[in-house]
């Protein structure tokens, strides 16, 4: 990965030297085995396929791409949900691809997740400081003042009365569950935090709460996001850097001025164009792309893109093109990046 | 309470293909009574869009089922006039309703998955929605139909497509198919409840412009429900904003999105992220939570939520505004605050935001 060096400087963080990454992934893979049917033929679906990137202490990262193209999949093996099927993860200058046991629980106090569905990542039955103080609990730290004090210190912090302490979920609305999700994510004060599609479920007027209580804990507390979304309007206002997947592969990494401004992979420039934007009335000229994101498990050949590519050459279909730094600015996957504004 | 709009307040256009004329739709529950529309009165052309933006509970999906006559009449109260094609809706008989749904209007729901039946061929399902109101037709004539449907939506090998189930289609591919089955009919009246909401933006793209070509080539009128700005300002010629049940604006899209008035369609504005301009700004959220529909707070239903609430004495907590004129033609907004307040307002504290911008 290029060292970008217009990417912000990272916010004034802890033991790491600021130039160090937090966290470096090289060449990350997860194949899943299938079998079509009952008794079908056993394949594999290439979910994630050589993802390399880095995050720097204070920085957000985000990782955007439609449904399938494994921008979750990707942030579960982040936090060892999901065990890679190759590649290297590296935190604060350890490898912690193969981490087990207590050396991995230690790890999750580093590295949290915020999920997407607000509904299914509480457990109903748990009053909201049971919740919150659960990960204290599991790793058995006990904080000055006690566990009560701590968890109330963390409603506080993301927005919610700590008097709800002992209320359950289902009394709370779906802005308010993902607060609880972010303030149980906050209780081991980590320095990462992967955050699944954390908005993607709420209404309109909801969401941008959430979005700016996440960049003021960013800002205040100097955390590092991996911030996972489809919504690039959102990603724009919370990433610094942002990644571009499409089928498994990173396409395009760049500063959010390259990405927005002057994206340089054709598969970007589609996708910013197809947002529907308020900004411009009516049906505006945008890319189209034409039929649907082809199958994992049998992907393309070469640049997986070329199917879809207006600009698709011979080339494309034969060879697969390299992360390579290209004249925009950003570091793009293409063999005939594009130039110039995108607007 | 105060009644809130009264019909003769908002504008109904005597030509239009819907109209629709202070709807009200009322579900009495355990736990009170739930007033999920309250007041609402627009039209639709025939080649017209209207977009209708709200988030949940705010009552758009509710009053596109009751344009559909879905309500069971046994468990919902509904008053007003719905008035399709001449025809009035309210409180008319199960069957003959049936034979308007389909023909003269027609719905795509927002989750193509549940909206298809998992056991049936999509070709069938198409075909069976066409022999509904051609009950003459031959089966193999129906199933031409059905193919020829798949392909107009833009579906590749339309023939081979027809033969499959639907958990073999992709998630556009689903979309396409219910429109094809919305419109095999010809309905003049289509009304799309979050069609996009479930895909992914290319798709998205896809979709919104078939419903385009579509509408160009059929004039018919379309209902867009979404909680998306950015749909709505794509597609939409009017647009509803509604909020706990009510009409809070109504206007021409151009109106709604670059003038707007009430401070509800500000927030909305404000807090969704631009592509452009400055992203470091804070967004300028909406503070708390969509009401219950149960227990509307008193006046103006968007009070607690309203920066601006009590700028006129007591009237935001005890009297509910109602829709009148915003300056310009066609433009109406309930809120007591005056024009003058409201433009500088609006020049003050939202123009800088997401993407009021």
């Amino acid at each position: 990965m290029t060292d970008l060096a217009d990417s912000t400087a990272s916010a004034a963080t802890t033991t790491v030297p600021a130039r160090e990454p937090l966290l470096k992934v090289e060449g990350l893979t997860k194949h899943f085995p299938v079998r079509s049917g009952g008794w079908g033929k056993a394949s594999v679906v290439r979910a994630v396929e050589n993802v390399s990137f880095e995050v720097r202490p204070g920085e957000t990262l985000g990782l955007v791409g439609e449904s399938g193209c494994g921008k979750t999949t990707t942030g579960r093996m982040l936090v060892r949900l999901l065990e890679p099927t190759s590649g290297k993860i590296t935190f604060e200058g350890e490898d912690i691809t193969r981490t087990k046991g207590a050396k991995l629980r230690k790890l999750r106090q580093d590295i949290q997740i915020i999920f997407q569905d607000p509904y299914a990542s509480l457990n109903p039955r748990h009053t909201v400081g049971r919740i919150v103080a659960m990960p204290l609990q599991v790793n058995g730290i006990e904080p000055p003042g006690g566990v009560k004090k701590r968890v109330q210190e963390l409603l506080e912090t993301v927005g919610l009365n700590p008097e709800h302490y002992n209320r359950y979920p289902h009394e709370f609305s779906g802005g308010q569950r993902q607060r609880i999700g972010i303030a149980r994510a906050l209780a081991l004060k980590p320095k990462l935090i992967v955050a699944d599609e954390p908005v993607s479920a709420l209404d309109v007027s909801i969401q941008a709460q959430v979005v700016n209580l996440l960049r003021q804990l960013q800002r205040d507390l100097g955390l590092s996001f991996v911030f996972i979304a489809h919504d690039l309007a959102v990603v724009r206002h919370f990433c610094e850097r942002i990644a571009v997947m499409y089928l498994g592969r990173m396409v395009e990494i760049g500063t959010r001025e390259q990405i927005y401004e002057k994206p340089a992979h054709p598969y970007t420039r589609a996708l910013l164009s197809a947002v529907p934007d308020v900004t411009r009335l009516g049906s505006a000229s945008r890319i189209k792309l034409e039929g649907d994101v082809p199958s994992p498990i049998d992907p393309p050949s070469g640049c997986v893109f070329h199917t879809r590519c207006w600009k698709a050459q011979e080339k494309c279909s034969a060879e697969a093109p390299k992360l390579l730094p290209n004249p925009n600015g950003s570091t793009s996957a293409c063999h005939f990046p594009e130039t110039g504004k995108l607007f | 309470m105060t009644t809130s709009t009264s019909p003769a307040a908002a504008t109904v256009d005597p030509e239009a293909y819907l109209q629709v004329r202070d709807l009200r739709v009322q579900f009495p529950t355990e736990d009170g009574l739930v007033r999920a529309v309250d007041g609402v009165t627009f039209s639709v052309r025939r080649g017209q869009t209207l977009g209708i933006v709200g988030e949940s509970g705010s009552g758009k999906s509710v009053t596109s089922m009751s344009i559909l006559g879905l309500h069971n009449p046994d468990r919902t109260k509904i008053s007003g006039e719905i008035s399709v094609g001449g025809k009035n809706i309210v409180g008319m008989k199960e069957e003959q309703i049936r034979r308007l749904r389909g023909k003269d209007m027609a719905m795509i729901f927002q989750d193509p998955l549940s909206a298809l039946h998992p056991y049936y061929k999509v070709g069938v399902q198409i075909a069976e929605a066409y022999k509904v109101h051609h009950p003459s037709a031959s089966k193999k004539a129906a199933t031409t139909r059905a193919v020829e449907m798949l392909d107009r939506v833009g579906i590749p090998q339309p023939q081979r497509r027809a033969n499959q189930y639907p958990h073999e289609f992709s998630g556009g591919m689903r979309q396409r198919a219910m429109i094809a089955m919305a419109l095999v009919n010809d309905p003049a009246l289509l009304i799309a409840d979050e069609p996009t909401t479930a895909l992914d933006v290319t798709v998205q793209a896809q979709i919104l412009e078939l419903l385009e070509d579509l509408q160009r080539e059929f004039q018919s009128a379309i209902i867009m429900i979404t909680h998306d700005l950015g749909v709505v300002s794509q597609v939409a010629d009017d647009v509803l904003v509604m909020y706990g049940g009510r009409p809070v604006e109504t206007g021409s899209v151009e109106q709604i999105m670059k003038r707007p008035q009430h401070p509800y369609t500000w927030g909305l504005l404000a807090s969704v992220p631009s592509l452009h301009g400055d992203a470091n700004v804070d967004l300028v959220p909406i503070k708390g939570n969509p009401p219950s529909l149960i227990n509307l707070p008193t006046g103006c239903a968007f009070n607690p939520r309203c920066r601006y609430a009590g700028q006129n004495g007591n009237r935001s907590f005890s009297e509910v505004p109602e829709l009148r004129s915003a300056g310009e033609a066609g433009h109406q907004v309930a809120c007591h605050m005056s024009f003058e307040t409201r433009q500088r307002l609006y020049a003050e504290d939202i123009a800088h935001a997401g993407v009021a911008q």
